[in-house]
């Protein structure tokens, strides 16, 4: 099966706006709402939160979505059944933390998500080294890319050493924080310049402290993307309707 | 058999450093200089010199004759509640401080459960002038309130942690979220043998002057070491110099709390299974989807859902063994210590006494335990619970 994330980044192309949300949020089967409301609202990718008792990458807005999906009842094994009523039509990523992931047993998920259509992982605790020597071989049997971080502390040879190690794309965090800080989009522009000047082959989408459509621009004049998390579960907590709050939040950004 | 960590930082198959990128370049400063800065013969002469003069060691080996008479046996306590600040934490705090100075950092965090780790990092901070932030989950600030007090007397700010259950595991992550926030110029001084590599080596070696210490004093090896476990870092430091002695049996207590059949429990090695929780892989209580299961114990220091790697492969490899004591049995080994030998113990070391009762004990048998830190800070739940007002 073909892997729609390399497909869309064959050709590096540019603005990427990839969306992030939380399985299960903020009602146990809102999941696959929202994922047909940011296809139809034409976003590029679409990466799905796994929520975790203990995510320590993440700021207060995660993880309260993550509290209130588990409590809703969110597991993997949930949000495999809910993405397999419906096909996803653009790329789509999980994040999730490891030990969720090698209790479902790492190859059994594999195996799914590339039966349901997943064609990334972002393992934040999976450190590089133990990615290539315990895990790449069966990401790459069910062709699930991995996707690294980097942050304005990551080294230049280290940087060189991931972009090598990359088949999907670079996920530059833009300041070095937990996502959703309150930090100023403008303190990464330097950062993202440095990265630009790098020509890494491997396209990069930048994350947290994203939250409007000026931000969203000055990311694209670096880098070939962005990635909004903290902002978007903001504007879909009380919504009303919450296709509709996805949609009008995507084409408030694009 | 090798019970110290490997080079990739692993204990067996237990250990390493699952860290988000955020956090990598903190850390491998630290993998790449602890070794060296801890031989370097500055480091020495100022550990040694300031756990002699400010912490008060070598801590006493004290002979328990009321104990050893009830317990047929010959009973020592390692009085390691005779340091200043009143437990085994600061062994670690002062090691980690000179670590943070080298490295030239400004700004201290810290994660603490009942306090102890908490009051002596501030400790260090105040010696040494460096800026302390303390993160405590909020139910543990409730129940360690004179712990409270003094770090923020010592001149530490306090934290709340208030998710999740609100107790250690919850200030451990948000010690690590502040930690990613920042990398350059903070130094976060775990208190206990877990976390990613190199932390559990570290804290073990800083905390292994107490079993050097036992080695020195006691005529001999003794038949049993025995220590209460949480993280396990005072357990780690009375066992290390007696890792490869094989006859001295080993025996680390962990919390039971309403009882190992109940989920109101922190008996990890009892009941969890493997799992990677706060960047090392190790032991945990997980439900069948890998979400961490919020522990319970009387004592705010035991009640963690994780145990150190090192611990983990102790166990695994049958060097150590596990037992759990309930928060009836932990209270009611605090009182016997108490009118036995005049010691009140921490809640957390009353867990270990609790176990004289159910070892084969011989008469000519040398048992020490582990006397980690005293009860003061405890008073409020003894008088509650022993109804002592």
């Amino acid at each position: 099966m073909k892997n729609k994330l390399t497909e869309l980044l064959k050709n590096k192309p540019q603005n990427l706006l990839n969306i992030f949300y939380t399985a299960g949020y903020p009602q146990l089967e809102d999941t696959t709402t929202l994922l047909t409301a940011l296809e139809k609202a034409k976003v590029d990718l679409v990466e799905i939160g796994i929520p975790f008792s203990d995510p320590l990458a993440d700021g207060p807005t995660i993880q309260e979505s993550s509290k209130i999906a588990l409590e809703n009842g969110m597991s993997i094994e949930k949000l495999f059944s809910q993405l397999e009523t419906h096909t996803p039509q653009v790329p789509v990523l999980l994040m999730g933390y490891l030990n969720p992931v090698m209790q479902y047993g790492l190859e059994a998920f594999c195996k799914k998500c590339q039966e349901v259509g997943v064609d990334g992982l972002i393992v934040p605790d999976l450190p590089m080294y133990i990615y290539q020597t315990e895990f790449k071989e069966v990401f790459e049997k069910y062709n699930i890319s991995n996707i690294f971080l980097v942050t304005p502390q990551t080294s230049e040879k280290r940087i060189r050493e991931i972009d090598d190690n990359s088949n999907g794309f670079i996920y530059a965090v833009s300041s070095a924080s937990t996502t959703g800080s309150k930090a100023d989009f403008s303190a990464a522009a330097d950062y993202l310049g440095k990265l630009k000047d790098m020509k890494l082959k491997t396209p990069i989408l930048t994350g947290f402290n994203i939250k409007n459509q000026q931000n969203f621009q000055d990311a694209c004049n670096y880098v070939n993307g962005a990635i909004i998390g903290s902002e978007f579960i903001r504007q879909i907590t009380d919504a009303q309707d919450l296709s509709k709050a996805a949609t009008n939040f995507v084409t408030s950004i694009k | 058999m090798s019970y110290q960590v490997n080079e990739q930082g692993f204990y067996g198959e237990f250990g390493g450093a699952f860290i988000p990128e955020l956090l990598y370049p903190n850390i491998e400063e630290l993998q790449e200089n602890y070794l060296a800065i801890e031989k370097s013969p500055e480091f020495q002469e100022e550990f040694h010199q300031l756990l002699k003069d400010y912490v008060g060691r070598p801590t006493p080996l004290f002979l328990a004759k009321r104990l050893s008479e009830k317990y047929g046996a010959q009973i020592w306590l390692k009085r390691e509640d005779l340091c200043h600040t009143g437990a085994h934490k600061v062994n670690n705090t002062i090691g980690q401080i000179l670590l943070a100075e080298k490295l030239g950092k400004k700004r201290i965090i810290a994660e603490t459960g009942a306090g102890q780790h908490g009051v002596a990092t501030a400790t260090v901070c105040a010696l040494k002038g460096l800026e302390c932030i303390v993160y405590m989950g909020e139910k543990d600030i409730e129940r360690q309130a004179p712990n409270v007090a003094r770090m923020k007397m010592l001149g530490a700010t306090v934290r709340p942690a208030t998710s999740g259950s609100k107790t250690l595991k919850d200030a451990t992550n948000e010690a690590m979220r502040d930690w990613i926030n920042n990398p350059e110029d903070t130094h976060y001084i775990i208190g206990s043998v877990v976390g990613p590599h190199p932390y559990p080596d570290m804290v073990a070696r800083y905390q292994s002057v107490i079993s050097e210490e036992i080695k020195k004093q006691m005529d001999g090896l003794p038949d049993y070491v025995i220590a209460c476990v949480g993280g396990g870092s005072n357990a780690m430091g009375a066992f290390y110099h007696f890792l490869d002695d094989k006859e001295v049996k080993l025996i680390g207590v962990e919390a039971a709390g309403l009882g190992v059949d109940t989920d109101k429990t922190a008996a990890t090695l009892t009941l969890g299974t493997p799992g990677v929780l706060h960047a090392s892989r190790s032991i945990m209580m997980q439900d069948k989807d890998g979400q961490v299961i919020e522990p319970h114990s009387i004592s705010a220091g035991l009640d963690y859902p994780g145990i150190g790697p090192a611990h983990a492969w102790l166990k695994v490899s049958d060097r150590a063994q596990y037992m759990a004591v309930t928060d009836a049995a932990a209270l009611e080994a605090a009182v016997e210590v108490s009118r036995l030998e005049g010691i009140i113990p921490a809640l957390e070391t009353a867990h270990a006494f609790s176990v004289l009762k159910d070892l084969d004990l011989k008469p000519t048998d040398r048992v020490v335990i582990n006397l980690s830190g005293r009860g003061d800070k405890d008073m409020n739940t003894y008088m509650k619970e022993l109804n002592l007002l």
